[in-house]
C-alpha cells in the first residue's frame, strides 16, 4: 500500500444528535478532501441479549433502545410478534397502534425540527454556537419555540393515552393491544388537535419561507442522489404504519415496489466495515454496499409515495415536488420540508383516528396459528424499520436481526459529509462554524444515532487536524456549553 | 378465640388472639409491617429479614415472634427502614432485577416494597449471576434471575402434594430453587398452571406464559395503591 499524504480530521463527538458519532474527513496535500466517514463508536448489542428472552417480552425490552422514538421500535416487535402468534389484529388494535404511531411521528419530527435543527436553520449554519439551540430559539423565536414545544407535548400525551406512558409505555403486546382510549382521553385529544393542525401547518409555511430566502443555498448544501425507499400502502399513498416496500432509483426507475417485506432480505443485504459499528445495508439488486446504498426517511416517503391520504398535507406534498423545478424534493435540507409536511399528515391522521369510533372498542387481542418466524416493518420517523425474529417452540427467541433507519441511511449520511466537506472544509482553516456544516447534513438526516448505535452521550466536540504522519496541525475543543477553544495536541492514532 | 389482648405497634393498640405473631395480627388490622417471604397462608420462616421489628428494644422478625400482651413494638422507624432499604439493595444486586422490561413490573413484592421503602438506588456492586431461564413448560415460564429465595414456592408445592420446587445448594452465590425432575426441567415435572406454586411468587420467577404486558399501565396491583396500603386490604401479597 502506498504511503499518499493525507491529513485527517476527526469532528468527535458530533453534537445536537443522540448517541456517540464522529467523523473523519482525510485531506490530502492541497487540503482538499477526498474522504469522509461517520464512525458510529458505541455498540449495545440488544440484537444479542434478546436471544434467550420470552417472545412476548421483546416489544417492551428493544424500545429501550431509544427515548425519543421507541414507539417505533416497540411498534415494529410488536408486529413481528403479531406474526409469530398467527395475529391479525382486530380494528380496534390497528387503529391504536396508528394513533401511538402517529403520535410518535407528530412528536419526533417536532423534536427533530424545533429543538435539533431549526436554530441551525433560523440563525444560521455559522452562527454564534452559544445562541445556536433551543434556548436561543425561545428567546428569539418564542412563539415558534412554544409551538415546538406544545406540539411535541400533544404527540407525547397521544402517546401516554394508547401505551400507558409518555416514554417507554407497553401498549402493542402480541396480537394486538393493551388497553383502548377512554372517553375522557379521547375527549381530551380531540380538544388540542385543530391547534396541533394550524401550528404544524405553520411549521410548513417556516420551511417553506427558509427555502424561499435560502434557494441557492439549500439547493447544493450536502446534495447527491440516491435511490431511495420506503412503505407504501396498496393504493400508493403514503402509510407510516403498514404497507408493501416500494425502491426507485434517483431517475424515478423502479426497482421494487410493493414487495412483501416480510422477506425483506430478498432484496436487502448488509455489509460491515471495520471502522463503523453501524452496519451498512444495500439493494441486492444494485450489487454490493458500494454501488447498492439507498437513503430513507421522510424525503424518501413524501417524494415516493403516489399521494398523501389527508388533504393538507397532500396539498403541501405538491407544492413540495413543483418547488424550484423540483431540485428541493432532491436536496438534503428537503428532509427538513419533507418532515414538516410529514408531521402534518400526522395531526391530520390523529384527528381522523379520534374521530373513529373503534379507538374506544373493547376488542383488543386476536392469536391465530403460530408461527416461528415473524418481521416487523414500520416507518419511524427517520425512515424504514425493519425488526426481525425467530421463536423456538419454547416461546424463546433464539435470533434477532435490526435494520434501523439510521442504519439504511448511513451511507447516504457519509455522502452528505462529503459534499458538505468538499462544500465549505476545502483548503479552510477550521472553525466552529465550518464544523457545524458537517453536523447540520447529519442533522437533516438523524437527531439520533442512539438507535443505530445503541449508545447515549453528552456532546462536546473535539476537532482534529493531523499530518499524514500523525502530527497534530490544529486541535479545536468545544464544551458542553458551546464554547471554543483551540490548543495543541498531541498526535493520536486513527 | 377471644380477641383481647393487644400489644403497641408504633403507639398504636394492636389486637391479636393466641398463637398470632405480630405480623399476624397487624396485617389482619391492617397496618403494614414491610415483608417479602412471609405469606398469610403459609408458615412463616424469617428468611428475608424485611420485617424486622425492634421489640422493647431487641431485633426480632415480625412474622416469627408471638404478639404477646404489652410488648411495644416499633416498625416503621426511620433506623428500622434504612436497614430494610440495605436489605433490598443486596436482593437487587444478588439478582438480575431488570424492572423496565420485566412483565411483573408493577405487580412484584419486591418492586413494591423498594418503592414504598424509598429506594432510590442499588448502592452496591451487582453480581449479575448467570442464572437459567426454563422456557419448557407449555405453560409456565422459569426466570430465575429474579429469585430472592422466599421459598414460598417450595411450601406452596409441597401443599400441592408435587415438591416441584425445593431448595438446594449451599452460600451466598449457591442457593437455588431446584427443579424435583430427573433432568431438573419443569417440563419433566407434573406442575400444573392450577397448582397453588404457579401464582404464589412475589417476584417474577414463576409466569403464566404468554400474558405478559396484558394489564396497562395504572392498572397494575401496585398502580392501584401502593403496597402498604395494598397488603393491608386484604390482597395477597
Amino acid at each position: 500500500m502506498t504511503q499518499t499524504p493525507l491529513k485527517r480530521i476527526a469532528i468527535d463527538p458530533l453534537s445536537r444528535v443522540e448517541g456517540h458519532g464522529k467523523v473523519t474527513l482525510l485531506l490530502d496535500d492541497h487540503d482538499r478532501v477526498v474522504q469522509a466517514r461517520l464512525h458510529i463508536v458505541e455498540f449495545r448489542g440488544f440484537e444479542k441479549f434478546i436471544e434467550g428472552r420470552p417472545y412476548w417480552e421483546v416489544p417492551v425490552m428493544v424500545e429501550r433502545l431509544c427515548g425519543i422514538c421507541p414507539v417505533s421500535h416497540h411498534l415494529a416487535a410488536a408486529k413481528a410478534m403479531d406474526m409469530i402468534v398467527g395475529s391479525q389484529v382486530t380494528p380496534t388494535a390497528m387503529k391504536i397502534r396508528r394513533l401511538m404511531h402517529y403520535g410518535q411521528i407528530l412528536q419526533s419530527h417536532a423534536l427533530h425540527f424545533f429543538y435539533l435543527a431549526s436554530p441551525d436553520l433560523l440563525f444560521g449554519f455559522a452562527s454564534e454556537p452559544a445562541k445556536r439551540n433551543i434556548v436561543g430559539l425561545a428567546a428569539h423565536h418564542p412563539e415558534i419555540a412554544r409551538k415546538g414545544v406544545l406540539i411535541r407535548k400533544y404527540g407525547q400525551e397521544v402517546i401516554r393515552a394508547t401505551a400507558g406512558k409518555r416514554i417507554h409505555g407497553t401498549g402493542a403486546i402480541p396480537g394486538g393491544v393493551n388497553k383502548s382510549l377512554s372517553a375522557d382521553e379521547r375527549a381530551a385529544l380531540l380538544k388540542d388537535i385543530y391547534a396541533i393542525i394550524g401550528w404544524s401547518r405553520e411549521a410548513v409555511e417556516l420551511v417553506k419561507h427558509l427555502f424561499e430566502t435560502h434557494r441557492e443555498q439549500y439547493r447544493e448544501f450536502a446534495h447527491f442522489t440516491a435511490p431511495a425507499m420506503c412503505l407504501v400502502a396498496p393504493s400508493g399513498a403514503l402509510d407510516l404504519y403498514e404497507g408493501g416496500l416500494r425502491a426507485r432509483l434517483s431517475d424515478g426507475t423502479t426497482l421494487f415496489d410493493h414487495a412483501d417485506y416480510t422477506r425483506y432480505w430478498e432484496l436487502i443485504g448488509e455489509d460491515v466495515k471495520p471502522w463503523s459499528y453501524m452496519k451498512f445495508p444495500f439493494f441486492k439488486a444494485l450489487g454490493d454496499a458500494e454501488h447498492g446504498w439507498y437513503r430513507v426517511g421522510p424525503l424518501a416517503r413524501v417524494t415516493l409515495c403516489d399521494f398523501i391520504p389527508t388533504p393538507l398535507a397532500e396539498r403541501e406534498r405538491k407544492e413540495f415536488l413543483a418547488f424550484d423545478d423540483g431540485r428541493a424534493s432532491r436536496a438534503t435540507l428537503g428532509y427538513h420540508w419533507a418532515r414538516m409536511i410529514e408531521m402534518l399528515h400526522a395531526a391530520e391522521t390523529i384527528k381522523e383516528l379520534l374521530h373513529d369510533d373503534d379507538i374506544v372498542g373493547q376488542n383488543l387481542l386476536a392469536s391465530g396459528e403460530r408461527r416461528t418466524r415473524g418481521v416487523g416493518v414500520i416507518e419511524a420517523p427517520r425512515g424504514t424499520l425493519i425488526h426481525h425474529y425467530r421463536v423456538d417452540e419454547n416461546d424463546l427467541v433464539i435470533r434477532a436481526n435490526l435494520i434501523v433507519s439510521t442504519t439504511h441511511n448511513n451511507q447516504a449520511m457519509n455522502e452528505a459529509i462529503l459534499a458538505v466537506a468538499r462544500q465549505y472544509l476545502d483548503g479552510q482553516q477550521i472553525t466552529e462554524g465550518l464544523l457545524n456544516h458537517v453536523e447540520v447534513a447529519i442533522r437533516a438526516f438523524d437527531p439520533c444515532l442512539s438507535c443505530a448505535t445503541h449508545a447515549l452521550g453528552r456532546m462536546p466536540l473535539v476537532v482534529e487536524i493531523l499530518g499524514a504522519d500523525g502530527t497534530a496541525h490544529d486541535r479545536v475543543m468545544r464544551d458542553m456549553r458551546g464554547v471554543c477553544r483551540r490548543d495543541a495536541m498531541k498526535a493520536s492514532q486513527p | 378465640m377471644a380477641n383481647d389482648d393487644t400489644f403497641l405497634l408504633d403507639g398504636v393498640a394492636v389486637p391479636f388472639n393466641t398463637g398470632q405473631t405480630i405480623l399476624q395480627a397487624a396485617h389482619a388490622a391492617g397496618r403494614y409491617i414491610p415483608h417479602l417471604c412471609w405469606h398469610p397462608d403459609y408458615k412463616p420462616h424469617g428468611s428475608c429479614k424485611l420485617c424486622t421489628v425492634k421489640i422493647d428494644g431487641r431485633l426480632a422478625s415480625a412474622c416469627t415472634t408471638p404478639a404477646t400482651p404489652g410488648l411495644r413494638v416499633e416498625n416503621r422507624t426511620p433506623e428500622l427502614d434504612e436497614q430494610r432499604r440495605t436489605l433490598l439493595q443486596m436482593l437487587f444486586v444478588e439478582g438480575n432485577h431488570f424492572c423496565p422490561s420485566c412483565e411483573k413490573s408493577g405487580q412484584c413484592l419486591l418492586q413494591a416494597t423498594a418503592y414504598e421503602l424509598g429506594m432510590m438506588g442499588p448502592h452496591f456492586d451487582h453480581f449479575y449471576p448467570n442464572r437459567p431461564v426454563d422456557a419448557s413448560h407449555p405453560d409456565v415460564l422459569l426466570d430465575f434471575n429474579r429469585c430472592i429465595l422466599c421459598s414460598l414456592c417450595e411450601q406452596a408445592s409441597a401443599r400441592d402434594g408435587k415438591f416441584v420446587f425445593v431448595m438446594g445448594g449451599r452460600g451466598m452465590r449457591g442457593r437455588k430453587v431446584i427443579i424435583n425432575s430427573a433432568t431438573g426441567r419443569l417440563a419433566d415435572t407434573d406442575f400444573s398452571l392450577t397448582d397453588h406454586a404457579a401464582s404464589i411468587c412475589p417476584v417474577g420467577v414463576i409466569l403464566k406464559k404468554r400474558v405478559g404486558f396484558i394489564v396497562p399501565y395504572g392498572q397494575r396491583k401496585y398502580d392501584r395503591a401502593p403496597v402498604s396500603v395494598a397488603d393491608t386490604q386484604g390482597d395477597e401479597p
